[in-house]
């Protein structure tokens, strides 16, 4: 696990909102093609963290170091949101080529990526409808949909699952685990629910609230692919159990 | 679909009854008005030159179609100059206060004291400086524009944070966020601004003519109305004032259903109550 240079690494980074130290001295490296959940209370600092490794803040202090020394490419990175943030006046295909006629590339170009996008996440049929036609996970697999279609190297997921209700997320989760596998992916998923993320994950860091810092890292080395008897198995309450604990221990160091 | 309270009958069945109500109800209000407006007329043989009955405007709208459909003409092209500039004003000036905040605090306070000045108390002045088509169309743009200008400039900033983000993740230029997000995203709240703006530049071409048709000019339905009043021509002015009231209810349900036609694939004011 510990073998290649990470894709990138925050080293001692700190951001603070106003009066709200919201990271603080944080370290977190991700690594190629693993799987990592960020988990913690509301209020801890993930979903900071995932936005300063997106660009879309910077810190306040320490630093965020790419594999090859410079920020990635546009389109090399993709983000899904806890909203599927979707644009109401566009179809669901116009959403999904977003991305693509950002960086430039014709409505030709972008149709085969679009397709093969909305294929992965099973909406092929459903191009032309607009987002107020469908249901909360359909909107959420639009969302993925548009963070695949530049082939990012990195997909950077905010809680994306949050809203949904239960079956729908079980169902996203193995299909989310599924594109992962097929595409070769590294995803950085932030998340607040102990199952949600051994489910998911290779590897969990369990964060401290206020100010946000790494208080333990658990490997979930269960074996890929993950279906759903992993849900039901020994091994997985087993996983689940310790990083309740950790997540426990984290909160009342946290809060003392 | 989740659970639903019990209905009383089928939403498409309400809905459609719902609308047939909605159009039956106005309708027997305005043949219940009419006919007692007749009937006073009637019963108190009040004179035509004090009130004309309904019938006798409606000969009169007839019988001066060609007068009156020549002022009509004239008063709608008006308004929709005026319409047309303050859309164009309005929308241009509110994309340059988004891209540009100083723009902003500069000109708005101006374009407040443009809107709260009474433009009856404006016309007479432009009608001096201006010659009288421009300065009845400037008056009808003056208070027609604001509208626009307000519910774009809002419009422009109430666009989802994250989708700007997402934006600014693919690296999207300026130009690009306007084009694709903003506006788009100001679409309702500026096609409600337009919906206001045809209705007040009818009213700012009306009070506009009356004010030039005392100077003795003109040949708008204001001035048709004034001029009629002054020659005691009841009836006509009845006339002319339904013209002018069949003209701005026009304008209503045309812009609404413009409105309605260009977000009813999206936006939740365009749906229908069903679901």
């Amino acid at each position: 696990m510990s073998g290649p240079t990470p894709i990138v690494s925050l080293r001692g980074v700190g951001k603070a909102f106003a009066a709200v130290v919201a990271l603080d001295q944080f370290d977190f490296a991700v690594r190629e093609r693993e799987f990592v959940s960020l988990l913690g209370p509301s209020g801890c600092g993930k979903s900071t963290a995932l936005r300063l490794i997106a660009g879309l803040a910077a810190p306040t202090s320490g630093a965020i170091e790419w594999r090859d020394g410079r920020k990635p490419a546009r389109g090399a990175l993709g983000f899904v949101f806890q909203e599927p943030t979707l644009m109401p006046w566009a179809s669901v295909s116009g959403n999904v080529q977003l991305p693509l006629r950002l960086l430039g590339l014709d409505r030709a170009a972008a149709g085969e990526r679009v397709a093969t996008a909305l294929a992965g996440v099973g909406l092929a049929d459903f191009a032309r409808a607009y987002p107020r036609e469908l249901s909360g996970g359909m909107k959420m697999r639009v969302s993925i949909a548009r963070a695949l279609a530049t082939a990012p190297q990195l997909l950077l997921m905010d809680e994306p699952f949050a809203a949904l209700d239960e079956i729908t997320r079980f169902r996203l989760a193995n299909d989310l685990l599924r594109l992962w596998q097929a595409l070769g992916k590294t995803v950085v998923f932030v998340t607040h629910s102990v199952f949600e993320s051994v489910f998911l994950s290779s590897r969990i860091v369990v964060m401290t609230p206020r100010p946000g810092r790494v208080f333990a890292e658990i490997l979930i080395d269960a074996p890929y692919p993950r279906e759903e008897s992993f849900r039901t198995s020994p091994e997985y309450a087993g996983f689940c159990r310790r990083v309740s604990q950790a997540l426990a221990q984290a909160m009342a160091g946290g809060d003392a | 679909m989740s659970v639903e309270p019990p209905r009383m009958e089928e939403p498409r069945e309400r809905s459609r009854r719902d609308t047939a109500l909605r159009i039956a109800l106005p309708v027997a209000v305005l043949a219940l008005c009419v006919l007692a407006w007749d009937l006073a007329v009637r019963l108190t043989e009040t004179p035509a030159y004090k009130v004309p009955g309904p019938g006798l405007v409606f000969a009169t709208l007839v019988s001066d179609w060609t007068i009156l459909s020549a002022s009509l003409l004239v008063t709608l092209t008006t308004t929709f100059e005026a319409l047309g500039l303050a859309v164009a004003g309005g929308v241009a000036l509110a994309i340059l206060f988004s891209q540009s905040r100083l723009v902003e605090y500069s000109l708005y306070p101006y374009a407040v004291i443009l809107q709260v000045t009474p433009v009856v108390a404006i016309a007479p002045l432009l009608l001096i400086y201006l010659p009288q088509p421009a300065a009845v169309l400037a008056c009808a743009w003056i208070v027609a524009f604001f509208p626009v200008l307000a519910n774009t400039t809002l419009g422009l900033s109430s666009v989802d944070r994250n989708l700007v983000d997402l934006f600014a993740l693919y690296g999207a230029s300026r130009a690009k966020v306007l084009l694709h997000l903003r506006l788009p995203a100001a679409l309702p709240a500026m096609l409600a601004g337009v919906r206001i703006a045809g209705g007040l530049s009818l009213i700012g071409a009306v009070v506009a003519e009356i004010a030039a048709g005392s100077a003795g000019a003109g040949s708008g339905l204001a001035y048709r109305i004034a001029e009629s009043g002054y020659r005691l021509m009841i009836p006509r002015m009845f006339a002319a004032l339904l013209l002018l009231s069949l003209a701005g209810i026009a304008i209503f349900f045309a812009l609404s259903l413009l409105s309605h036609l260009v977000l009813r694939r999206w936006h939740e004011s365009a749906l229908s109550p069903e679901r």
